[in-house]
């Protein structure tokens, strides 16, 4: 279970929001209103295990995470959720994963210091002998264009 | 009995005569008659791996899929700390600045390294650029590339990092390199057909105590330091990353 946000950790002013996971738990988010802009031409890599528990990632992740290394390992990967991404698009994301499909779609992602940045992220299942054995996130810098279409649709979105 | 080796079409050609040395060395360490055999196309490669002309492969990470999944190759080793990368270049003259200056219909000059295309293909993304509103001329060594670029031919050049860096500085005078890559993750990999399988333990044991002055010699061929073992599970790790980025 993740402890709440830490003040100290967020620069600027912030607001602050509730967020319940699938997992049952919750968590105090605190949310700052500026993006950080993807790094070009870097690679962000992620794996999980099957309940969605960080178990590799590159320096990539580390750094637009905001987190330390050894904060991120063992934790959910829910600890990058923004309070603007809708539900449904998690959903959409485990219901195409968990059926052994590709998941594609623009993700705005909290960072510990408040801060969001904007990916396009595709998700694989690892299948070992047949079964799902975990999950890998690779995240791309995103078009703008479809950023601002993300802006206007998920708000529409539970 | 004979076996065939080769090497992903993509290499230096400035490491030819080393692949023939690596070779060499192969065969007296593993006490086979190995043939390498080098293809001037991935077309041409790939049809000697479905004919089964291919026991041992310095592969590009874009085949891994196919020849792990489909062919029954074994991941031996890797090349220590060092990852295929790509550059997205311009003529110096050109008044592209960045990757969202370009616009649909931009023409790309790429060689058929599908590892460089797609890195390529990714880092143009932002400019809501894919191969459905671009047009691609297909070149035969990155030096056709630059010169694409140099006579106005094309608008942006995909470049392997390692042969970007390789050009004379006349050459790269002539160009501006608009991004890089950080990706550190992909990379090509010697892998080991089915018929070979059996010397695999023994391969991977003589690349990675390959240190004596002979070995040493091998390696700078190269233009390595040394080998890195690579697992089952790494393998399957790189075939997962590489089906996140293939379209």
């Amino acid at each position: 279970m993740l402890n709440d946000m830490n003040p100290s950790d967020v620069l600027g002013s912030y607001t602050e929001h509730q967020l319940q996971y699938a997992d049952g738990t919750s968590r105090k988010v605190l949310v700052v209103d500026e993006e950080v802009p993807y790094p070009e031409g870097c690679l962000i890599v992620s794996r999980t295990d099957i309940g969605g528990i960080i178990t590799h990632f590159n320096a990539s992740f580390i750094e637009m995470s905001g987190y330390a290394a050894e904060e991120l390992l063992g934790a959910p990967h829910h600890i990058l959720r923004h309070p603007f991404m809708p539900s449904a698009a998690f959903k959409g994301l485990w219901d195409t994963v968990n059926a052994g499909q590709k998941w594609q779609g623009y993700v705005k992602n909290l960072r510990k210091d408040g801060r969001y940045y904007w990916v396009y992220a595709t998700v694989v299942p690892n299948v070992r002998d047949g079964q799902i054995v975990g999950y890998t996130s690779v995240r791309r810098k995103p078009s703008r264009t479809r950023i601002e279409e993300c802006l206007q649709l998920y708000p529409t979105l539970s | 009995m004979s076996y065939n080796f080769t090497v992903s079409p993509d290499f230096m050609p400035s490491y030819i005569s080393g692949w023939y040395i690596f070779n060499t060395w192969i065969q007296r360490q593993l006490n086979e008659k190995i043939h390498l055999e080098l293809y001037d196309s991935f077309e041409a490669q790939r049809e000697a791996i479905e004919s089964g002309k291919v026991d041992l492969i310095y592969a590009n990470p874009f085949d891994a899929a196919m020849l792990i999944r489909d062919k029954g190759f074994q991941v031996v080793a890797c090349p220590n700390a060092t990852s295929d990368e790509a550059v997205i270049a311009v003529s110096a003259e050109s008044s592209i600045l960045s990757i969202e200056d370009l616009k649909h219909g931009t023409r790309i000059a790429s060689t058929d390294a599908p590892d460089v295309h797609m890195m390529g293909m990714i880092m143009i993304e932002p400019a809501d650029l894919d191969r459905d509103n671009t047009t691609r001329h297909i070149c035969s060594s990155y030096v056709l590339v630059a010169k694409d670029l140099i006579t106005d031919k094309a608008d942006i050049g995909f470049f392997l990092k390692d042969a970007f860096e390789h050009f004379s500085e006349t050459t790269r005078k002539n160009l501006r390199v608009l991004v890089s890559s950080h990706i550190h993750i992909i990379h090509h990999q010697l892998m080991i057909g089915p018929r070979l399988a059996h010397l695999r333990e023994p391969l991977l044991n003589h690349l990675l105590e390959a240190k004596d002055a002979q070995a040493e010699e091998v390696l700078v061929s190269l233009g390595f330091k040394t080998w890195a073992k690579v697992d089952h599970e790494e393998a399957e790790f790189m075939i997962d990353l590489m089906d996140t980025l293939v379209k």
